[in-house]
């Protein structure tokens, strides 16, 4: 049922967050509309993140789920969320790769539950890979540009 | 013309170190070639037919000598001494080993070039208008618009697994000599009461569907260039088809929505972005253009010495009309009779570089047909630049003719092909030359392709050839009237195919039906607009 | 007959199944079968080949193996504009064969 839906904190292979991981019930996109009660949503890559936008205040977690890594949708949906100022943890789940973790880290992305689990020293160097970034996104990094023209 | 600070060097290298992380990765079997093949191709690494091809980027066309010549460096170490320049203004080579690949993306990274996003479903190389800068009818130098894009979509964490290849082109002039509205977006640089701004099209592009880009925003403030384009992106990110490869370029998901209601969402979402803050400060661009600066022109002769008739004939053919009355731009022709488009030797690239030091201020520009373009050149010197090319072979003087043929890589090289593109590009040009009857045609872009996906623009040609498979053997569809320029149009298909003979044949009844019909001062492609496809059909198949 | 064909991951070329290993050289190409599935992911799998698949090919009149595409011909013999750079040895019938 919808509980079992999400990932569990035992699945969290890197998390950038103070907070301790909770278990919560996930439930889907459709469901946590209609209920006023969910702490935990799942969004699939045709979920519309926006309908999520009024209920932020009551959401601790949530997950974007990357059955393909080729689909590039939850990356959208994780700056959205971020945008309209949600700061509970935001978990990448499923197909989650090496080469994948930076971007999806600048997109606002702080938690991530791969469904195999990745090489440790592989993926230190991956969340690393870019000392500077050229575009403005959810992590809040000064750009190249920002750091050009400072005063 | 641009050069980089510590931060896009430092940008450059750090790929140079992911990609050869990614390569071990693949190599000690730690990625399966689906997982890596997204990340090979976002560093322009396919895999063809013979080897691995590598295409190199070349920005908005424009390069300096030091850089072409490291491309003839290249070709010589890890290639076979050739390179293939492409109607997105990048190179090609065709024989690289995997285990190369990261050296060799080492050793662009030392003259400021790399392969980042030649291939793959991302924003890819921004193109533009190869004669920017220099052009008389110039209205705004698009380089530093394309130079501020080149940055924001580099590594762009959002637009990385798009639903499909992203193309974006940038002029700045009237005539669009960059295919602009054959792009997914396409930019046109304007003025409007003195003030810059930025005409967004978008939904261009040929392949399988080709449609041309409708306007969705006549004037987009400079301080919201960035912010806009983000805002197409998103909207394409979000919606663009993911169910069919086929159906997953933005041109599909324009016309599937209209483009009334594509702009409506673009339009709201970028009202959100404005809100957002995700413009670069508008001091980068200043800063931008700072590199784009006019070299320190000089005063000289205006008019020459035509005495020579096969001088007269390549400056006629050749160059085009520079902003300063003393200068030229020269367009050095990749096209010889019976050559392989697009292609140069290591010791032609050298040659070129070494000709752009003397006579054109340091720069080079990759032409989308093909060619190589020298923008600045004194008119005082042309005599002098066409001899040194002439004797190597590179003074073809045949811009815009039957023999400037642009042309796909094709079966020769290509996995994706379904017929030859190159032969029947050589023995064109070869027949065409011989009878002398290029230059009584004048203008006529032809093109061919040899597959639907349309690398070689037969879409968009005044005559295009896209080839097929035709049970198991090579077939040629004809098509007349199209064109990439301002008075942009789509090609339509004669009718019935034709072999490889055959399609050469009917190339020249369908110019003897335009030297027939036409009227003064008319190019093949008007003679065609006035006239219809019912004399041409009636020639070849009647 | 149907026979292998790939890349190897490393340099890129061109290369057909012998019966025990890769060769650069489509003559050496033999008849696997029904073991064609098996050969592939084994070899795949133990990256001694990339993208590897199986074709149709026959024995034409002068003995050379012969795929039934003409892209596989291409691949065989190498890019019929440069004929400079044609693979070392290869089928000495000369370019029509690749037609």
């Amino acid at each position: 049922m919808a509980d079992n839906l999400g990932t569990s904190p035992d699945e969290v292979q890197f998390r950038f967050r103070d907070d301790e991981a909770v278990d919560h019930g996930t439930v889907t996109v459709d469901a946590c509309c209609d209920q006023t009660n969910a702490a935990a949503v799942r969004i699939e890559p045709g979920d519309d993140a926006r309908l999520l936008l009024p209920f932020l205040d009551r959401l601790a977690l949530v997950e974007v789920n990357f059955p393909s890594f080729g689909d590039g949708r939850g990356y959208s949906a994780a700056r959205i969320l971020r945008e309209a100022g949600y700061t509970g943890e935001l978990r990448a789940v499923g197909q989650v790769l090496i080469d994948q973790l930076s971007h999806m880290r600048r997109c606002g992305f702080d938690s991530f539950a791969p469904d195999k689990r990745l090489d440790e020293e592989d993926a230190r160097r991956a969340f690393a890979t870019w000392d500077n970034v050229y575009q403005r996104a959810a992590d809040a990094r000064r750009t190249i540009a920002d750091k050009r023209h400072e005063a | 013309m641009y050069q980089y600070d510590q931060y896009d060097q430092a940008m450059v290298d750090a790929r140079v170190e992911e990609f050869r992380d990614q390569a071990r990765r693949r190599l000690e079997g730690k990625l399966t070639e689906d997982q890596f093949k997204p990340l090979r191709l976002m560093n322009g690494l396919y895999l063809q037919l013979h080897a691995y091809m590598l295409r190199v980027a070349i920005p908005y066309g424009t390069l300096n000598a030091r850089q072409m010549e490291a491309l003839a460096d290249i070709a010589e170490k890890y290639d076979r001494g050739y390179g293939h320049f492409t109607t997105r203004q990048n190179i090609q080579y065709n024989w690289i080993k995997l285990e190369d690949a990261a050296d060799i993306l080492a050793d662009l990274a030392r003259v400021e070039m790399h392969a980042i996003q030649t291939s793959g479903n991302c924003i890819r190389n921004i193109s533009a208008d190869h004669f920017a800068g220099a052009a008389a009818d110039e209205v705004v130098d698009p380089r530093p618009y394309a130079e501020l894009m080149r940055q924001w979509s580099s590594f762009h964490p959002e637009f990385t697994y798009l639903p499909r290849k992203f193309k974006i082109a940038v002029i700045g002039s009237e005539t669009d000599r960059a295919a602009m509205r054959l792009h997914d977006i396409g930019i046109r640089i304007v003025k409007r009461d003195g003030e810059v701004g930025a005409q967004f099209y978008a939904g261009g592009g040929m392949g399988r569907t080709p449609m041309i880009a409708p306007l969705i925003r006549d004037f987009v403030p400079l301080d919201q260039l960035i912010t806009y384009a983000e805002a197409c992106l998103r909207v394409y990110n979000r919606y663009g088809r993911r169910d069919n490869k086929y159906k997953a370029r933005i041109k599909i998901l324009v016309h599937e929505l209209g483009a009334a209601e594509y702009t409506r969402q673009v339009e709201e979402e970028f009202a959100h972005m404005l809100s957002v803050g995700v413009e670069p400060p508008l001091e980068e661009l200043a800063r931008i253009a700072a590199h784009f600066a006019d070299p320190a022109f000089v005063e000289g002769p205006k008019t020459l010495d035509r005495s020579d008739p096969d001088f007269a004939l390549w400056v006629d053919r050749n160059t085009h009309r520079h902003k300063h009355d003393a200068y030229v731009s020269a367009v050095i022709s990749l096209k010889p009779a019976g050559g392989i488009p697009g292609d140069a030797t290591a010791d032609q690239m050298r040659l070129m570089a070494r000709l752009a030091k003397q006579y054109s201020f340091d720069e080079l520009r990759v032409m989308h047909t093909q060619n190589v373009l020298l923008p600045h050149v004194r008119i005082a010197d042309l005599h002098a630049l066409w001899t040194a090319l002439d004797e190597a072979g590179l003074g073809s003087p045949n811009m815009d003719t039957i023999e400037d043929i642009i042309a796909c890589p094709g079966l020769d090289y290509c996995s994706l092909a379904n017929a030859r593109s190159i032969p029947l590009a050589q023995r064109i040009s070869e027949r065409f030359a011989q009878t002398g009857r290029t230059e009584v045609i004048g203008e006529l872009k032809l093109k061919i392709s040899g597959c639907i996906n349309a690398c070689g623009h037969h879409h968009a040609g005044h005559i295009g050839i896209l080839g097929v498979d035709k049970k198991g053997t090579e077939n040629y569809q004809l098509s007349l009237g199209g064109s990439e320029a301002e008075d942009v149009s789509l090609a339509k298909i004669t009718g019935p195919g034709f072999d490889e003979d055959g399609v050469i044949a009917a190339v020249e009844k369908v110019t003897d039906v335009y030297l027939e019909a036409r009227a003064e001062g008319e190019r093949f492609l008007d003679t065609y607009r006035r006239i219809g496809m019912e004399p041409f059909k009636e020639a070849l198949y009647g | 007959m149907k026979i292998l064909t790939g890349n190897d991951l490393r340099s890129g070329a061109v290369t057909w199944w012998n019966g025990t290993g890769w060769s650069l050289f489509v003559d050496d190409a033999v008849d696997v079968g029904d073991d064609a599935e098996e050969i592939l992911a084994r070899e795949e799998a133990a990256r001694r080949v990339n993208v590897p698949y199986a074709i149709e090919a026959t024995i034409d009149a002068g003995g050379h193996v012969r795929p039934a595409h003409i892209k596989d011909r291409v691949r065989a013999l190498g890019p019929t504009v440069r004929r400079d750079l044609a693979v070392p040895t290869a089928n000495k019938t000369g370019w029509d064969w690749v037609i």
